[in-house]
């Protein structure tokens, strides 16, 4: 390209030390799983990176009984400053492994190290130590003088934040005295095993935290097991559809975290040159791969073609590759699976009459890697504009007055997150109040804090996690 | 570009229309419609842009591409009280021949000084097709009348300066006298033209005093519209000087401006930039916020006096692989 080509600068793969396969976690440590194994690749170079172990429904019984054991007899009774050490001592390993868990993460997941470094590693920490603070301070969280733990939760998890998902799920539930059985997805278990790893390394007490690797099987055995008193999902609307009639009928509490289309409001007076960058953040961070990714972008008539341009100009600095590298911006599409969606989902919107555009970019041979793609002309009706799609493709419409932004933002079966940018402070009040979305995010777009709760509206699923709210979903009120 | 209209060539869709998109008023209430018709900055967006920026990584063949750049950029600057001939001789030396044992190694692109050494310099710099840049306008704070600035600018140009280094007036700006701040820039390049010379300007927004962002924006292109062939962000004076958010909303300003005028404008970050890691941000966010065409000596410069050396040190450790300590390079 022009005059200052960056040279690979490649994050070292040696702080890693991959086994060549992985057991179950279960009982403090780790052992064999009954249903075989299955291989977790490396979706930026398609190598097998480890087996790792495939539990079946035995193993499940086994894990939820070691986790109610744990429950009875030793985290339900442990006074909250006690369970705070081990949760404090568990955040200060992840900041001590930081290096090598973001590097894991990148492997098995293809998100750019520089997003697993700055962003997935330094909040899961933030989360661990934010609920450890809360351990023996719970009944000063305003839902009532002694609220009691549920019992063994039972965790499901994406691929999209492995590590992040993990302690979003995990830290409060131990916080509040809950012990975990938690299913990481099946393309991305290797963190979670680590994970494992930190818990002994932390002296946690055995069945606290029980790690079951599989796939949509195990995870449906997760759910259902009558010894389970609590789910928590994040995944597909799909199968969140489903674990909701899986549960219905029995005295478990459920929260899920499901799917989003947020739409992404830029109003003339918006600060336009951080918009853009809000709107690369919002749509091209982690391939898209975010539920409340801003999928949509909503732009005022008037600034429209000039967003679209800046847009389109900030887009060709955007360097697709190899996650590994320090300057990588966009990293692999987490697996073939989803790929083939993506380009479904793409095709269908030039098939249904809206404009592609990517920047010129070499992708990799090998791999999965879609180019960053925003397509212009899109229509409320095109599947594009209402269908999540969960990659890198961004839709454009436009608006012309502040009614018909609220209007074309909430016409969405989802409602998981917004965007709003705009100078004028007493707008974004009156529209964060319009939209019918968990999150709103004015003049700044996925943002993240473990004080903040997160969760949805509609197809976006019930319950949130973060922040204070977020310790309700594992206490009895 | 400036006298009692403003002509403005603007974008309407695709086609360009040249003239009279916009024919404002030069007075303050003109001015200032226009420049607060600026997009807005949020101060928190763009400091992180220009932190994410900072997050490049740039190893082996690229850095030693960034080092020389970042050398043959350098206006190897010495603005003290107690400068002599000879200290400004010795950095001339310095500036045309940073390592005199390597051959090729860059030179830097000015040497800037006080408007009283212009002579000294421009004599020790002869034939070396580098630079001599002199600060005027009563710098570093700008608190005189207009007449002494011009004689001061007249004074340098005459005795030689190819470029001038002023300073706006930030009293003016602050209270929103607009029209004054941009009728002495345009006076000032009108005196940079003094005896048939044609020195080129850089006016020094002062944007440690701006105190917002929406001002830098706004200073830097009331400076652009006034004829402004450089801008730049500080004095060295007063803290802070240049940080990287600032020159990242310069460059997007002159990028905006070039696409809207046609005419390209250069920016000069100036103080505090010290160390080679530092200057190698500077270069990534010039080339992934104005573009490529900025990253030359002609519409990029560090104003700076040490950073010279942590370059020259960071190029022998990359082509030896040894660090050699600051005792291996020359203090001014």
């Amino acid at each position: 390209m022009g005059l200052f080509d960056y040279a690979p600068a490649p994050e070292s793969r040696s702080v890693v030390d991959l086994k060549p396969s992985y057991g179950l976690f279960v009982d403090g440590e780790f052992v064999d799983g009954s249903a075989g194994a299955f291989k977790s690749v490396n979706p930026a170079t398609e190598e097998v990176l480890a087996e790792v172990a495939m539990a079946d429904a035995a193993d499940v019984d086994r894990a939820v009984a070691v986790a109610r054991r744990a429950y009875d007899e030793v985290w339900s009774r442990m006074p909250g400053n006690e369970r705070a050490k081990y949760i404090f001592r568990i955040a200060r390993i992840i900041q001590e492994r930081a290096r090598e868990l973001a590097v894991l993460e990148s492997l098995d997941n293809g998100k750019p190290i520089r997003e697993s470094r700055d962003v997935d590693i330094p909040l899961a920490a933030a989360h661990f130590f934010y609920y450890a603070g809360w351990a023996d301070k719970l009944g000063h969280a305003n839902l009532g003088p002694d609220p009691r733990p549920l019992g063994v939760a039972g965790q499901v998890i994406p691929w999209n934040f492995p590590l992040l998902m993990l302690a979003w799920k995990v830290a409060p539930a131990l916080a509040c005295g809950n012990t975990v059985v938690l299913k990481p997805a099946e393309t991305t278990p290797l963190t979670a095993l680590l994970f494992a790893e930190i818990c002994q390394q932390a002296d946690l007490p055995p069945g606290v935290v029980n790690i079951l690797t599989g796939a949509g099987a195990t995870g449906a055995a997760v759910v259902g097991h009558p010894g389970v008193d609590k789910v928590a999902f994040t995944g597909s609307t799909e199968v969140g559809r489903m674990i909701a009639k899986q549960v219905a009928g029995t005295s478990k509490k459920v929260t899920l975290e499901l799917g989003g289309k947020a739409a992404n409001l830029v109003f003339e007076d918006a600060p336009l040159e951080q918009a853009i960058e809000g709107i690369v953040d919002g749509i091209f961070f982690n391939q898209g791969h975010v539920c409340c990714a801003g999928s949509r972008l909503l732009v005022q008539e008037s600034v429209a073609e000039e967003v679209v341009d800046r847009l389109r100009e900030r887009m060709k600095t955007l360097r697709v590759g190899d996650p590994l590298d320090k300057n990588t911006d966009i990293g692999a599409i987490n697996s073939a699976e989803q790929l083939a969606k993506i380009r479904t989902l793409t095709e269908a919107g030039e098939a249904e009459g809206a404009t592609r555009w990517s920047p010129p970019c070499e992708l990799p041979e090998r791999g999965f890697f879609f180019a960053p793609t925003i397509f212009t002309g899109v229509s409320q009706a095109h599947r594009i504009a209402h269908e999540e799609i969960f990659g890198p493709v961004l839709s454009v419409l436009t608006f012309r007055t502040p009614a018909e932004a609220v209007e074309k933002a909430n016409n969405t079966a989802y409602g998981l997150s917004a965007g709003v940018w705009t100078d004028k402070g007493s707008r974004i009040l009156w529209l964060a109040k319009q939209m019918r979305a968990g999150v709103v995010w004015a003049n700044t777009f996925n943002r993240f804090d473990p004080t903040s709760p997160f969760g949805g509206y509609k197809e976006s699923g019930y319950g949130r996690e973060g922040g204070r709210h977020g310790l309700e979903a594992y206490l009895d009120v | 570009m400036i006298g009692k209209t403003c002509h403005f060539t603007g974008k309407s869709g695709t086609t360009t229309v040249v003239g009279v998109t916009a024919q404002l008023a030069l007075d303050d209430a003109g001015l200032r419609r226009l420049l607060h018709g600026l997009p807005p900055v949020d101060q928190v967006g763009a400091d992180a842009r220009a932190a994410r920026l900072g997050t490049r990584s740039i190893k082996t063949t690229a850095k030693a591409e960034a080092l020389d750049l970042a050398v043959r950029m350098v206006d190897l600057t010495t603005l003290e009280g107690a400068d002599t001939p000879g200290k400004v001789r010795a950095l001339c030396a310095k500036g045309a021949h940073p390592e005199p044992d390597q051959p090729e190694c860059p030179s830097v692109a000015a040497i800037c000084v006080y408007g009283d050494m212009v002579a000294t310099a421009k004599a020790a710099l002869a034939g070396t097709g580098i630079k001599v840049a002199s600060v005027a306008t009563a710098f570093p704070s700008g608190r005189a009348p207009l007449a002494v600035k011009l004689a001061d600018t007249a004074a340098a140009v005459e005795a030689g300066a190819d470029e001038i280094d002023m300073v706006i007036d930030r009293g003016a700006f602050l209270s929103g006298r607009y029209g004054a701040v941009a009728e002495e820039i345009a006076a000032v390049k009108q005196a940079c033209r003094t005896g048939g010379h044609d020195a080129h300007l850089k006016v020094i927004l002062e944007t440690g005093e701006l105190a917002t962002y929406d001002n830098v924006k706004r200073a830097s292109w009331l400076a652009m519209l006034s004829g402004a062939d450089f801008i730049k962000t500080s004095t060295g004076k007063v803290s802070p000087a240049a940080t990287l958010p600032v020159t990242l909303l310069m460059l997007e300003s002159v990028r905006d401006f070039r696409a809207q005028t046609g005419r390209q404008v250069g920016v000069k970050p100036a103080g505090g930039i010290r160390t080679a890691k530092d200057a190698i941000k500077y270069l990534v966010t010039v080339n992934e916020t104005a573009g490529p065409d900025w990253l030359s000596p002609d519409w990029f410069r560090f104003g700076a006096s040490s950073l010279l050396n942590d370059l020259l040190l960071q190029r022998r450790k990359l082509a030896t692989g040894v660090y050699s300590g600051p005792d291996y390079v020359t203090v001014d």
